[in-house]
């Protein structure tokens, strides 16, 4: 403890001082133009996407309708989550997504292969490939709806010509998640299929040249030489696919509002249905935080994989 | 490179690669086939059951009149592009600033701060949405196309910071030093040196920021409700539950809503496959 004999002498350097005092810190590195630079977008990030994300934990533990006085209740919402047969359906549904969106990563690199040929058409090709990536998954909800119609759809046509019953893919409660499934990947592996192409740019040519003149067989070839080269690409792309997969909304909300009875529901859907449609933020707010800790671990995974490369980098 | 070129094949393999080529394609494209094919169909042609067949005549004209005459797509147009254009212009210049900030500045923190705006762009939905629509509604901009701004603006400033900082940390420090000895102000730095010689990159990252927000609908669906505020994403799913088997104008709307981004993703192509490998790929 120190303490001060005689009057304290108060210092009240200008702010001027003490901004010449930071910049001065580190270095010669200043404080103040980063700081100055970072305050808006950071303000506005902090404002709309940190604080949110507490704040909806904090609500899933009220009961509330999303307007009127909200009533405290501890865990409730997640006792009666834990307790809600819906909820498992989401849960179900959501490890389909993730299941089955994993062969977007899979399709695309063997797309990948295929496309990676010097033709003259071949960057038109390549972007049409391209093309679903930015088409709105809404768009893609509703020509799907089409395709799967059972009475005039494209797939009800086709069962004709070959003399069966054309399945309502829509409204058949262990069909409807692949349907929609079906149309979301359509984006996903042209996503991948990008990424896959950019990585196959990259492969070292001359190992490549080498373990041919080696005499690698085709397969072993890809296995031992172009795989190992393609994992970074390979893990993004996973990771990504899975993370694309857990937030999917649209095309449940435009091909089938969860139904029918509830069976296209994930979690995005069902703590949307809850909220709005049900007045039930409170509960809402409890899934949500439920699906946000799911994906917190692969959003870990994912930051942490590209932190470390950034730092290999440096 | 790999595959071996098809080139080096035998003839006959060369023929086989460009038929199966042009095969995938076409399945491919089987759902943008059907839009199209169906976006110029005439109402005669569905009411006499030619859902798949040729079209016997080419109504995308009526049907887009029609479109525009018994719906407000119009406007729901103009609502996308506001909001659209608005975003990317904010998003352009908060991004800059903070990945000049976390790319050529060394201060405590800026690790987890880079880290926070990578992270901030793969949260659910679902866990913003009841404070984010709360807030909006408190400040009374809910059900305006400013709503949509100010949280699109929030959001894509995540990804536009870390895609903005990859291109900055390449440029040389050099050029930052001598500036400074020259007597440049910080500020004169970022708009007389830096910004120029992004203009590639922020050119990249309009094209996907410009898809990204053009074709959300989920915020669209939580933050705003009247016609004079929505989106052409809405304004489509709407038409879908209305309509129910005018296909040939719903399919119209469909196209109506991808043109910008298809064409802009025509005309910058390289600038946006080089945006979607940022971070994921080297360079």
């Amino acid at each position: 403890m120190i303490l001060s004999s005689g009057p304290a002498r108060t210092v009240t350097p200008s702010w001027r001082t003490v901004l010449a005092r930071l910049r001065v810190r580190a270095g010669g590195g200043d404080l103040v133009t980063p700081a100055l630079l970072l305050l808006p977008p950071l303000s506005l990030f902090v404002l709309m996407i940190v604080s949110p994300i507490l704040q909806s934990i904090w609500i899933s533990l009220y009961e509330w309708d999303g307007t009127g006085p909200a009533t405290w209740v501890g865990l409730a919402n997640y006792r009666e989550l834990f307790a809600d047969a819906q909820f498992y359906v989401s849960l179900k549904n959501n490890a389909l997504w993730l299941v089955f969106f994993l062969l977007a990563p899979v399709i695309g690199l063997a797309l990948a292969l295929f496309l990676n040929q010097k033709l003259l058409e071949m960057r038109l090709v390549k972007s049409l490939f391209f093309m679903p990536l930015v088409l709105a998954p809404v768009i893609v909800g509703v020509v799907f709806t089409w395709f799967y119609d059972p009475t005039f759809g494209i797939i009800a046509i086709l069962f004709r010509a070959i003399g069966s019953t054309p399945p309502a893919i829509l409204s058949n409660e262990t069909l409807v998640t692949f349907g929609i499934i079906v149309a979301a990947l359509w984006a996903q592996v042209a996503f991948c299929l990008v990424l896959f192409l950019a990585g196959l740019s990259q492969l070292d040519s001359e190992m490549i040249a080498a373990a041919r003149l080696d005499g690698a067989e085709r397969w072993s070839l890809f296995r031992y030489i172009v795989l190992p080269q393609l994992r970074p690409v390979a893990f993004t792309a996973s990771i990504l696919t899975v993370i694309m997969s857990l937030r999917n909304f649209d095309m449940i909300a435009v091909m089938t509002q969860g139904g029918p009875y509830g069976s296209s529901t994930v979690l995005a859907y069902q703590m949307f249905d809850a909220t709005i449609f049900s007045f039930r933020a409170g509960y809402g707010a409890a899934i949500a935080t439920v699906l946000f800790a799911i994906m917190s671990i692969y959003i870990a995974v994912f930051l942490w994989h590209s932190l470390r490369q950034e730092a290999r980098e440096r | 490179m790999y595959p071996i070129p098809i080139q080096s094949a035998s003839a006959p393999a060369r023929i086989a690669y460009r038929l199966a080529l042009y095969v995938a394609l076409v399945v491919w494209m089987a759902p943008l086939f059907a839009i199209l094919m169906t976006a110029v169909r005439s109402q005669g042609d569905l009411l006499a059951g030619n859902y798949w067949g040729l079209p016997s005549a080419f109504a995308l004209g009526a049907n887009l009149r029609e479109v525009f005459a018994s719906s407000p797509m119009g406007l729901f147009f103009i609502n996308s592009l506001v909001v659209t254009c608005c975003t990317v212009a904010a998003v352009l210049v908060l991004s800059t600033m903070a990945a000049v900030a976390l790319a050529k500045y060394r201060f405590p923190g800026r690790t987890i701060l880079f880290a926070m705006f990578i992270a901030g762009n793969f949260v659910p939905y679902q866990i913003l949405m009841i404070p984010v629509r709360d807030l909006v509604l408190r400040i009374g901009a809910y059900d305006t196309v400013w709503a949509l701004i100010l949280f699109h603006t929030a959001f894509q400033t995540g990804f536009a910071t870390l895609f903005m900082r990859n291109f900055i940390v390449a440029l040389p420090d050099e050029l930052f030093e001598a500036a400074r000895l020259e007597g440049a102000s910080e500020f004169q730095i970022l708009t007389k040196i830096i910004v120029p010689l992004l203009r590639p990159a922020l050119a990249g990252l309009s094209v996907l920021l410009f898809t990204f927000v053009w074709n959300d609908y989920f915020w669209a669906l939580v933050l705003v409700q009247s016609d004079a505020a929505k989106p052409l994403t809405l304004g489509l799913a709407g038409l879908k539950g209305e309509w129910l088997t005018a296909w040939n104008l719903i399919s119209a709307g469909a196209v109506l809503a991808a043109l910008p981004p298809v064409t802009l993703f025509f005309l910058m192509q390289k600038h946006f496959v080089a945006g979607l490998t940022v971070g994921a790929v080297k360079a």
